[in-house]
């Protein structure tokens, strides 16, 4: 996406809102979800389309775990760090998923191929250790079962 | 559909889609639940519909998609009505067999029944698995009846019965009925929600807010979760109520954004309710105008504190403020706002229902009515379990929960969210309300029951609180955020091996710090599992300590990082 087409993308979603500079996190998310993070432009241009100082922006953009500052890559790998998963050993499928992809957890890969998060909890509490990947839910992962599950994402 | 004008019109609504209701018509229910969409209920409900269309059976049988009943564990959950023959563990490939066997011949199949472990028997009927048997589901209940997006379907069984007979109340007299129903907030401070409603009802200013914290960060814990996706309009129906009792016209329900599919049917929800006239300006013909939005929060377990959710709200960062004045006098906005759970709010239309009386029946002494748990972990019946206040731990873990997996011993539950403790086999008669888990250390949180077995090492699951909290502490005042570190610090050297002598009085002496001096509730309850597992386990540490040795085997003890 050219640095043009990502703002009026912004300006969409600034219009949207309303410019009402209370939605400033709902504003956040809908810029990421346009763009795919939240760039430097789009910070600004959403601290000017909502008459908010940049520093309050930027404090709200690396409060919430939801925001990423930095390009994130084509699949985002969730693993559940939950209690439940805790307990059903979610720490070894993280570390299987590190040791494949090379990575490790909060960071992309080089081919902007995946990105390694976690998430505390989804509430899919019986199908733990839970991984999430885009928009599917790979239940009762094992460190060796999560190995085929990656390499189905191209 | 036209807007309802009055009480009388909503009657009659309900009238005509009860009537419109075939009974002798077979209707198959399929979980849409987050946990049942993660075992592939989408790719079934496609699979019935599209062989009901096959072969022609569209007048005789429907497909419906319901909200989580609960039984996470043995997803997906089919139930066919009105005979309630209940399936579990469907797969895509088992619905052309319970087509042409179940609906076409009226047999069984058994394969898919659940068996009671108890008696090794196979179960047919829906209410006789012993899941379901032992508890009082008033709340969760309607979740397996109606389709959550569907308005019809919760008039069908009530719906917006409390909101008419409210109406028709003086908002008082609501308040009054709130009170004497002994109802207390079910997010985990047990607040009672008549009084929290009376002050703000009584603080001074014209503005004011109702809210719904739908933002369930406790990991293990998703009824809050069921209940929006599954049941969107009871809690609803309960803001409008409470609303009208305070004297509110404007309302936020902040939802977590990790729960695209509850954000999805509340979203839903708030147009049927509009569209119907039982949102909006003047509530069937009650002169009463209500509005309600919704928010997504951004991943901030803190966001579950009222002030750090109001000032979220504000688009501020999610910084907790300290409480000398009440939010119900200055909150959202510097405006009198009342905040619930969403089980809170659920529990309101029951109570203006059936009155105050009949429920002030269910319960102990101080904790009325009945909770929802998530029942997790190590455990053989993973899931939503709704029991009467002061049910024992041993009752709802073992004749619920059906025990621990894989013939193992029970070690501890742990009660309350991160910052609940950990409580051992000692306590299982425990009955558990609000007192009673305060006494042994823990509290009742929002609901999540985390079980152990005797493969967890208790260190080292307060090594893993410690550092989910840490990671979660705001940071905005000290004893929150340099205690948990240097706690996760200790409890770091103690399951590697690296333990000394002096280390638990420390930690014990970094809690009672925290306790007093932190500025909320997530710093204040956070060294909770800590002493909690000291106090009952004390043994284990020791053990890591003195003899570098992890009883139950986990910790790796001498490795370094």
């Amino acid at each position: 996406m050219s640095p043009k087409e990502q703002k009026a993308k912004v300006k969409q979603v600034l219009e949207k809102h309303r410019h009402d500079k209370s939605r400033l996190v709902d504003v956040l998310q809908d810029i990421q979800a346009a763009i795919g993070y939240l760039t430097k432009d789009a910070l600004q241009q959403a601290s000017q389309g909502l008459d908010v100082p940049l520093s309050r922006v930027y404090s709200v953009a690396t409060f919430f775990k939801a925001f990423s500052l930095t390009p994130r890559g084509r699949h985002v790998i969730n693993v559940c760090m939950g209690t439940a998963c805790h307990v059903r050993g979610s720490d070894k499928v993280l570390e299987s998923i590190e040791k494949k992809l090379k990575i490790k957890r909060g960071s992309t890969t080089k081919d902007l191929k995946f990105t390694l998060e976690t998430v505390n909890c989804v509430g899919a509490c019986a199908l733990g250790p839970m991984v999430i990947i885009g928009e599917d839910y790979h239940g009762e992962m094992t460190p060796e079962g999560i190995v085929p599950v990656l390499e189905q994402y191209k | 559909m036209a807007k309802l004008k009055s009480v009388g019109e909503l009657d009659a609504l309900r009238k005509t889609i009860t009537g419109k209701k075939d009974p002798k018509k077979t209707v198959i229910t399929v979980c849409n639940g987050t946990g049942c969409q993660a075992f592939g209920s989408k790719n079934i409900l496609a699979a019935f519909q599209e062989a009901i269309k096959k072969q022609k059976l569209e007048s005789k049988v429907a497909v419906k998609p319901i909200g989580c009943p609960g039984f996470c564990e043995r997803g997906t959950l089919v139930t066919i009505k009105p005979k309630d023959i209940f399936y579990q563990r469907v797969r895509p490939k088992d619905v052309p067999e319970i087509l042409t066997e179940t609906i076409g011949k009226g047999n069984i199949v058994e394969r898919l029944l659940y068996t009671d472990r108890a008696t090794n028997q196979k179960v047919t009927d829906e209410s006789d698995v012993p899941f379901y048997k032992r508890q009082m589901r008033l709340i969760i209940g309607n979740n397996g009846l109606i389709d959550p997006t569907v308005i019809e379907d919760y008039l069908a069984v009530g719906g917006y019965a409390a909101l008419a007979k409210a109406l028709k109340m003086t908002p008082e007299k609501i308040i009054d009925e709130v009170k004497k129903s002994g109802l207390r907030g079910r997010g985990g401070a047990g607040f009672p929600t008549g009084n929290k409603w009376e002050s703000t009802r009584k603080a001074r200013g014209k503005i004011k807010y109702v809210i719904c914290n739908a933002d369930e960060g406790d990991p293990g814990a998703f009824m809050d979760r069921s209940l929006v996706e599954g049941n969107p309009h009871s809690v609803l129906e309960g803001m409008i109520i409470g609303a009208y009792a305070i004297g509110s016209h404007e309302g936020y329900i902040y939802i977590r954004n990790e729960y695209p599919l509850a954000v999805r049917n509340m979203t839903i929800a708030l147009e049927q309710a509009k569209a119907h006239g039982l949102l909006g300006r003047n509530i069937l013909g009650s002169g009463f105008n209500f509005n309600v939005q919704i928010k997504r929060g951004g991943g901030a377990f803190v966001c579950g504190e009222s002030t750090a959710l109001m000032a979220s709200l504000e688009g501020k960062v999610g910084e907790p403020r300290a409480k000398y004045i009440h939010t119900s006098e200055q909150g959202l906005w510097g405006r009198p706002s009342n905040l619930n759970n969403v089980e809170t709010w659920a529990n309101v239309p029951l109570i203006i229902n059936k009155g105050a009386a009949w429920y002030s029946k269910i319960g102990t002494k101080n904790s009325k009515g009945t909770k929802i748990f998530a029942l997790v972990g190590n455990i053989v019946n993973t899931g939503l379990v709704e029991v009467p206040m002061g049910t024992t731990l041993r009752e709802i873990v073992y004749d619920i929960g059906g025990g621990i997996p894989k013939g193992r011993k029970f070690k501890a539950v742990q009660t309350g969210g991160p910052s609940g403790g950990m409580i051992p086999e000692s306590l299982l008669d425990l009955p558990v309300d609000f007192d009673e888990l305060t006494k042994a250390g823990s509290m009742m949180g929002s609901g999540g029951m985390i079980v152990m077995d005797e493969k967890t090492c208790m260190v080292d699951m307060a090594r893993y609180y410690t550092t989910f909290l840490e990671g979660e502490s705001c940071g905005k005042c000290l004893p929150c955020r340099e205690g948990l570190r240097q706690m996760r610090y200790i409890l770091d050297g103690i399951t590697e091996g690296r333990g000394k002598k002096g280390d638990i009085e420390l930690l014990e002496e970094l809690s009672a710090m925290m306790v007093d001096a932190s500025l909320c509730q997530l710093g204040q309850s956070a060294p909770n599992p800590v002493m909690s597992s000291i106090r009952h386990f004390r043994d284990e540490y020791e053990a890591h300590i003195k003899d570098k040795k992890c009883p139950a085997g986990v910790c790796k003890m001498g490795r370094s990082k």
